[in-house]
Parts: structure tokens; sequence; C-alpha cells
């Protein structure tokens, strides 16, 4: 090895010779089947990410209201569009998940529910949250626009 | 053990030289700190958002305008763009440091810090230009 950061992967074992520390693979699928607090874990992490791509709406709203009323006409009929609002809810989606998923990792931070009835517990919580509070926003939008 | 043979270290350099510079000096809780907290601010932001989205959709431009006007508003629309641009660059580093390895690793950090920061003064300013 010539990397530096390899060399901190070397230990020592009880006899004294160098080995080679061994990584923890990456789990899911190859070494474990998937289970609810992995599912759930990744899919925080992906909703994280798609909302950031997701933000991109959002700062095309703010900049357009800010430039003028064609640039706000132009972000309005693009967002209750079709596509847009299939991307609005979708977003939505993932906001609503990504929340619950913030308050179950602010909660084992704060030290609760973190063992595994409860952790399970949360975590369908945050399954069946996730549809009924969107559906729950989407309504009370509808009823605003109506 | 495993079929490789045993590692030689050919690297010239203590083990302390090895570590500088690599990892936490005090300030390895920084980032995680800054990600709870700014989760914690985003809550009660992030409820605000969303209902000045769903109370002004329907509305033109002028009501949206009128409303973000207000001092409260305008205040708190600051405080989400803020931590919302903070929050998205601490989570994307690291799904960043998690997958991309190598000098690209720095790259995609670069770029990633190069569009939230842009992003997020072009939020900033136009909060502001909304607010006074």
């Amino acid at each position: 090895m010539r990397d530096v950061r390899d060399a901190l992967l070397v230990g020592r074992d009880t006899k004294g010779a160098l080995i080679q520390r061994p990584l923890s693979p990456f789990m899911i699928p190859t070494h474990y089947r998937p289970q609810l607090t992995s599912v759930l874990s990744i899919s925080n992490r992906i909703a994280g990410v798609a909302l950031c791509a997701g933000a991109i709406l959002a700062v095309w709203w703010l900049l357009a209201l800010a430039a003028g009323d064609a640039a706000f006409a132009t972000v309005r009929a693009v967002t209750l569009s079709p596509i847009g609002l299939v991307l609005l809810f979708g977003w939505t989606l993932a906001l609503v998940y990504h929340t619950l998923g913030g308050i179950r990792h602010l909660l084992w931070d704060a030290g609760r529910g973190f063992d595994l009835p409860a952790v399970h517990r949360s975590g369908w919580a945050s399954v069946i949250l996730t549809p009924v509070l969107t559906a729950t926003l989407w309504l009370l939008g509808a009823w605003l626009l109506r | 053990m495993s079929d490789h043979a045993a590692p030689r270290v050919r690297v010239m350099r203590s083990y302390l030289g090895r570590a500088r510079g690599l990892g936490a000096a005090r300030t390895g809780a920084a980032h995680w700190w800054a990600q709870r907290v700014g989760s914690l601010a985003l809550l009660p932001l992030t409820a605000w958002f969303v209902f000045t989205v769903m109370h002004l959709a329907p509305q033109g431009r002028a009501a949206a305008l009128g409303y973000l006007h207000t001092p409260w508003n305008a205040t708190l629309l600051l405080a989400f763009i803020l931590v919302t641009f903070q929050h998205m660059q601490l989570g994307l580093q690291v799904v960043i440091e998690d997958y991309i390895h190598g000098s690209a690793r720095t790259l995609a950090l670069l770029a990633m810090r190069g569009v939230i920061g842009l992003g997020g003064i072009a939020c900033l300013l136009a909060a502001i230009r909304i607010a006074i």
C-alpha cells in the first residue's frame, strides 16, 4: 500500500503481526435481507436527496416571485400542469416521510425509543402516517383551491 | 484470515503523522450537532413553509408578495432558507462521502457546495428583495 490513508487501515493482531483491518460491507441486499429498519433508513436518505432535487422548484418559485409577473405566471403554469402536480405530490410525500424520519432520529438521539420493539413501532407509524398526512395536506390544498 | 498477503506498510511516517488532518480534532461532533440542531429548527419552519405555500397557492403574485413582505413572514422565510440550505449541504456531504471515493469525492463535494451555496444566495437575495 502506498496511500497514506490505506496505512490507517493496518493494525496488529494479538501476535504483533501486521493485518489489514476489515471494513464493514455494504449490507443490503448482498449480506442481509431487507428489514424494516434498513429499508426505512435508506428510504430516509433517498427522500432527503429527492427533496434536494425538489428544492429546485422552490428556488425557482421564489426567484420568479421576486422577478416579476411573467416569470411568476410561467412557474405557476408549470407547477399546476399534470407533470408539475405529480412532482409536487412526490415532493410532499418525500417531505412528510423525511420529516417523520427526522423526528424518529431526534428521539433516538435523545435516547428515546431505541429498543427494537419501539423502533419497529415508530417505523410502522411512519409508514402509515406518510400517506395519511400527505393525503390530508393535498385534500386541504384541493379544498383551498376549490 | 483472508486470501491476500499480510499488508506491509511502506509509508515512512509515524501513526500520528498519518492520522493528522484526516479526522476529528475536537470538532468531530460539529457536523452531527449542526445536523440535529438544524433539523430541530426545520420542524416548525417547514410547517410554516407548507402552510405558507398552501395559503398562497390559490392567490396571485400580489398576494404572495404582500404576505412575504410582512416582517414576521420575511424573518421566517430567511430563517427557513438559511437552515434548509445548511441542512441540505450537511446531508448531501454525508451521502457523497459514503458513496464516492478518491479524487471524485473532492470534486463532487466542491460542486455540491457550489450549487447549494449559489442556490442559497439566490433565494436569500429574492427573499430580501421581497421583504424590503
